[in-house]
């Protein structure tokens, strides 16, 4: 329906298009260095206060030292391998589920407004009632992520499969393939993009899902270290904390997004970044 | 939902609406059933009586009007003060290149923190009472909101850019009659996802912060004093205001932009 025109970039744009990188580059890192800047600055005058924002050299100072100490790697090694764990619990039963609502209509439209409705209460609002059967140890934690994980697959699973295109279906009526066939190559190839997005969703409630349960209850972790600097009033240790789980949070998302182009390249980029 | 396309018939839709009650009410005979005969101890599953007396005495003689309308202030708040923050910055991100190349990569790099890591911080800088709870309200509700909008505003489609050098648009006549109303989807979801976050970050905030008057406080009390009847109904009371929320975003998102749907 657009012209073909405006789907072609201009021709500047097009010479240009290696260079701006490094222009971009220097912009976006332009804030962040006037950021740390006016950080160092003000804390040399002594505003804000210590106990409020402590600076940016004590905080490298914090990193260093937790560094050496093991007790960063410790901590990070802890988050991660709750975090697999309850990952690793949840997406099974998460993509048995949500393909179970996905190829049966007539089950989703019974189940499916419950689902929704326990969906809507978020894993926060369990975790009172989660404590007094499970506790506060590790179990409260695997619990708790694997059951934040689950939610987005089965949401994403259930409606990849429901949106596969009635056309595709039909045809594979018409060439008389059985069920499984018909699963197997029909719906699956269809569904795969957004059953990805749906892990990659998981996988983004499981690391959220982490930081609470570890601020709930826990005595380490990169949950604990926050809470523990917090309650000392030394606030480099949130701020380390906060770096880390951001780093991570980062690192799992390109990566997850590096695995779903390379499982499935005949995905080609989306101009408009979905 | 999604496989509504024919025409609603009115016998057809009936059908399909009884549906989801008949689960509901399956769940509710079960709840029922098992504590009747006793099939799970009653500390751990109260019975329906139990929790709708507790609900009774709540609203009647105890304090959990008080505290949902708390909660509710708390959260509206803080998601107008984000939301607001959003939709702003969104805007001119979408607007301005040079803002965007700017801001738009620490933007990108502080969202990777994840939610409630920012807790502990902002109870030191805003304090644990009720600045300190709108604060984070406000952060939650922000997030989505500033994404979608810039996103949004930025991914209308070149021709429409181009028509309207064509036509000599000034830049106001652009944002108005062209950027914005193009943007409005993506800033409806912004602010939908904002609002859910935004309820999210209330409850949490009462979990983690200091104990005030609020439902996510009183979850906390049935915790603590094992008072199960209390923790059901509150979980009952956080789903419906979360349905609402959410039903009332998707139909006032269906209304205005019932233009764009042929």
């Amino acid at each position: 329906m657009t012209l073909t025109v405006s789907a072609d970039p201009p021709a500047e744009r097009r010479l240009t298009k290696g260079l701006p990188v490094w222009t971009d580059i220097a912009y976006g890192i332009s804030l962040p260095l006037a950021l740390l800047l006016a950080w160092g600055l003000s804390s040399r005058f002594g505003w804000p206060p210590e106990q409020i924002l402590p600076a940016p050299q004590v905080v490298w100072a914090t990193i260093v030292e937790l560094w050496s100490d093991g007790s960063l790697a410790e901590h990070t090694l802890q988050s991660l391998r709750r975090v697999a764990i309850g990952f690793a619990i949840g997406v099974p039963p998460g993509l048995i589920i949500g393909a179970a609502l996905g190829l049966l209509p007539r089950v989703r439209a019974f189940i499916w407004p419950v689902f929704t409705a326990v969906a809507q209460v978020n894993m926060l609002a369990w975790l009172p009632l989660l404590v007094l059967f499970v506790g506060i140890d590790e179990e409260l934690k695997y619990v708790s992520i694997a059951w934040s994980t689950a939610i987005p697959v089965i949401l994403a699973t259930t409606r990849s499969i429901a949106d596969v295109s009635p056309k595709l279906v039909e045809l594979g009526r018409v060439l008389d393939f059985t069920p499984l066939q018909r699963v197997s190559t029909i719906v699956l190839p269809a569904a795969l993009p957004s059953l990805f997005t749906g892990l990659r969703e998981g996988l983004a409630a499981a690391w959220q899902s982490l930081v609470i349960v570890e601020l709930f209850a826990s005595f380490e972790g990169l949950g604990y270290l926050m809470t523990w600097g917090r309650q000392l009033f030394q606030l480099e240790l949130v701020i380390v904390a906060m770096l880390v789980i951001a780093a991570i949070g980062l690192l799992l998302n390109a990566s997850l997004q590096y695995l779903e182009r390379f499982v499935q390249p005949w995905k080609t980029e989306d101009p408009h970044g979905s | 939902m999604e496989a509504d396309a024919s025409p609603p018939h009115l016998l057809r839709g009936a059908a399909r609406h009884w549906r989801p009650f008949v689960a509901f009410g399956v769940i509710f005979l079960l709840w029922l059933a098992a504590a009747q005969f006793a099939w799970v101890d009653p500390r751990f599953l109260p019975s329906p009586a139990a929790v709708a007396a507790r609900a009774k005495t709540e609203f009647t003689t105890g304090t959990l009007a008080f505290d949902i309308s708390e909660s509710l202030r708390r959260n509206i708040t803080g998601f107008a003060i984000g939301a607001l923050a959003g939709l702003l910055l969104g805007l001119v991100l979408g607007f301005s290149r040079t803002a965007e190349r700017i801001v738009g990569p620490t933007l990108l790099a502080f969202r990777q923190i994840a939610l409630f890591a920012w807790v502990p911080l902002l109870s030191v800088w805003f304090g644990g009472a009720d600045a300190g709870k709108i604060a984070f309200i406000a952060v939650a509700g922000f997030q989505p909101v500033v994404i979608n909008t810039w996103q949004g505003v930025k991914g209308l489609s070149p021709a429409y850019r181009e028509l309207s050098e064509v036509l000599i648009f000034s830049r106001l006549d652009f944002a108005r009659l062209v950027a914005l109303p193009g943007a409005l989807p993506s800033i409806f979801t912004g602010l939908h996802a904002g609002l859910i976050y935004a309820w999210l970050a209330t409850l949490g905030s009462e979990l983690f912060l200091n104990v005030t008057p609020g439902i996510g406080g009183r979850l906390n009390e049935g915790s603590q004093l094992f008072e199960m009847d209390l923790l059901f109904l509150g979980i009952i009371i956080l789903a419906v205001i979360g349905l609402f929320y959410n039903s009332s975003a998707h139909s006032l998102e269906t209304w205005l932009l019932r233009r764009r749907k042929r």
